[in-house]
């Protein structure tokens, strides 16, 4: 199936990746080349088959729903903003929401 | 010695082990082949300071007549595996500045194994790509180079550091990760092993996640022998991966000693591309012979939906990256736009900007491809076709004890060759997908040089956590292809 370029504007809006008004035609043009390479699955027969969900025959696993020791437990807050652009007091700043 | 570094990482654990050299010995000749090395652009981190930090605490504990299997052996990281305070990148600009604040637990595996971190290794922008063409940081280039020839060639891709620094013994191994072909594309094009162990057989925690239910993570190594070691050591279950499997580690080194003798070897007809060159077939009819020779059954088989693997790859592949790359907001690491006006453009702005093109096109495919009235007619098929292609292997599987591909449909190529179609690219993992869809071990090992002088290696599969029969056909074709080239160090 061929994308067109309001395509491609929704998605990227869904995606959200800011693409210039001059790249959408040009994107539109290589995902329709990709998608379309894509559409030989068409040919294979899948009537009755069900889909893949995982990789290695297993059951998942269960834990205790406890908090953790380590880098998975709690009560490190400044390692968890230590990486962050911009933070105040433990808390991740971002632009203003509500007015 | 003359050059600790030409030591192989075995004959280096055991001099290590005899104190006939010291690990900051060691350490020291490989930061000295980095710093020449610079023309390679192999490492985007070198942490020379933690490296010899790491070798002092190994050879104390050698000292000691102490120390774990790989005591004091200094490796390369992929930076894709989160290392404590030491910068991941990736390969992406989105992760500018970021240092994770815990260890990836393969790292973590082999650093309670004693081993010594010399930094952290270039890729393609997460994991995506099969040149390397795609970071951030530039493209690694090739050691090895047309005979006579002195044009910049690709190392491979997602993991080229990786690659690239094992064949101009940079490192003594490298971690290396695989989602469609990224650990044994690589080492097929720089002559050296790469193995890709069965899904869940390391643990994927403190790994940038590309496509969770393909990610899986292996070595690069200058021999077999080399990657049977190190792949014991980044193995085994971890309660922090739910997919991380629970069967105990074997020891694949004792597997190289197997007799071959016995095995069925599947050699199936469809992996085969047009255009592929008639040496990489000449290549693989003698890795047939080299096995047949080695008493192993020659077996013809078929699995004919070989051709649609990579067109399921790629709605499987990019649906996953969309969803695991949704975190990067430019909210809680890395890099965040400067300009914005308000808070959807800050993620619209950083995101443009801290994704690379590819990266952006494959979250792109993969957010049409999930989005409403298309996810039945792309990934519900994706997954059925994908289900068949697995169904297919566990009949093959039946008859055979191993399947015996070339790696890759081609040698190395020369960088910007072919980046401006990204289809073209992508059908460098024709021969590697298949193992990531249906979750299986691959390998590849080098079996020879093609007419420019270039290496080409040949890929093994096996059944799920079959890794030491893997490992018992790998040393039979490297026993037979005596493969002892080198490329030119032209580097410096």
């Amino acid at each position: 199936m061929a994308i067109d370029k309001e395509t491609v504007r929704k998605v990227a809006r869904l995606a959200r990746i800011a693409e210039p008004e001059q790249r959408l035609e040009p994107l539109a043009r290589e995902l329709s080349g990709i998608l379309g390479w894509i559409e030989q699955l068409n040919e294979v027969d899948i009537e009755g088959v069900e889909p893949m969900t995982s990789a290695v025959d297993m059951k998942l696993k269960m834990r205790e729903d406890v908090v953790q020791d380590g880098p998975t437990g709690g009560g490190q807050p400044e390692k968890i903003v230590a990486n962050a652009p911009k933070t105040e007091d433990h808390f991740f700043v971002v632009p203003k929401v509500v007015e | 010695m003359n050059d600790i570094a030409d030591l192989t990482l075995a004959a280096l654990r055991d001099a290590l082990k005899a104190k006939k050299v010291s690990s900051l010995e060691a350490t020291q000749a490989y930061l000295a082949n980095i710093e020449k090395a610079k023309a390679l652009n192999a490492f985007i981190t070198v942490t020379p300071d933690k490296a010899r930090e790491m070798a002092k605490a190994s050879d104390a504990r050698l000292a000691k007549g102490e120390g774990g299997p790989l005591e004091g052996v200094p490796l390369g990281i992929k930076d894709l595996f989160c290392t404590e305070g030491a910068p991941t990148t990736a390969g992406s600009r989105i992760l500018d500045g970021f240092r994770p604040p815990y260890e990836s637990s393969v790292t973590a595996n082999l650093w309670r194994d004693g081993a010594v971190m010399l930094g952290k290794l270039n890729m393609d922008e997460f994991a995506m790509g099969s040149s390397n063409e795609t970071s951030y940081y530039g493209p690694v280039v090739n050691p090895w180079r047309k005979k006579g020839g002195n044009s910049d060639l690709t190392p491979g891709g997602s993991s080229g550091g990786s690659s690239a620094a094992v064949a101009a013994r940079l490192c003594a191994a490298a971690t290396a990760t695989d989602t469609g072909g990224s650990i044994r594309q690589p080492a097929s094009l720089t002559g050296t092993v790469g193995v890709k162990p069965t899904y869940g057989r390391c643990s994927r925690w403190g790994i940038v996640a590309f496509a969770s239910s393909l990610d899986q993570a292996g070595p690069i190594a200058r021999d077999v022998r080399d990657a049977a070691i190190m792949l014991r050591s980044m193995a085994g279950c971890d309660p922090k991966d739910s997919t991380a499997v629970d069967r105990p580690v074997p020891d694949y080194e004792a597997a190289l000693a197997r007799s071959p003798k016995g095995l069925r070897i599947g050699v199936p007809k469809e992996y085969r591309v047009e255009g592929m060159p008639e040496e990489i077939e000449r290549i693989w009819a003698q890795g047939v012979d080299w096995l047949k020779d080695a008493g192993c059954e020659i077996v013809e088989i078929s699995l004919p939906l070989t051709k649609y693997a990579l067109p399921v790859y790629y709605i499987v592949a990019p649906a996953e990256a969309s969803s695991n790359l949704a975190r990067y907001d430019g909210v809680r690491y890395g890099f965040r736009a400067k300009e914005y006006k308000d808070l959807l453009s800050m993620y619209e702005e950083t995101r443009a900007q801290g994704f690379g093109d590819e990266v952006k096109r494959r979250i792109l495919i993969g957010t049409y491809v999930l989005s409403a009235g298309y996810y039945d007619a792309y990934y519900l098929r994706a997954q059925k076709v994908r289900k068949r292609i697995f169904d297919e292997f566990v009949e093959a599987f039946g008859r055979v004890d191993l399947i015996l591909t070339p790696s890759t449909p081609s040698a190395a190529f020369a960088l910007g060759e072919k980046t401006a179609d990204p289809v073209q690219m992508y059908l460098n993992d024709v021969f590697t997908v298949t193992a990531n869809l249906a979750g299986l071990p691959g390998a590849s090992v080098p079996a020879g040089l093609d007419r420019d002088g270039l290496p080409l290696g040949l890929q093994l599969l096996a059944r799920p956590f079959d890794e030491e029969t893997m490992f018992t056909g790998m040393a039979a074709l490297e026993k037979a292809a005596g493969f002892k080239a080198r490329p030119e160090p032209w580097w410096g």
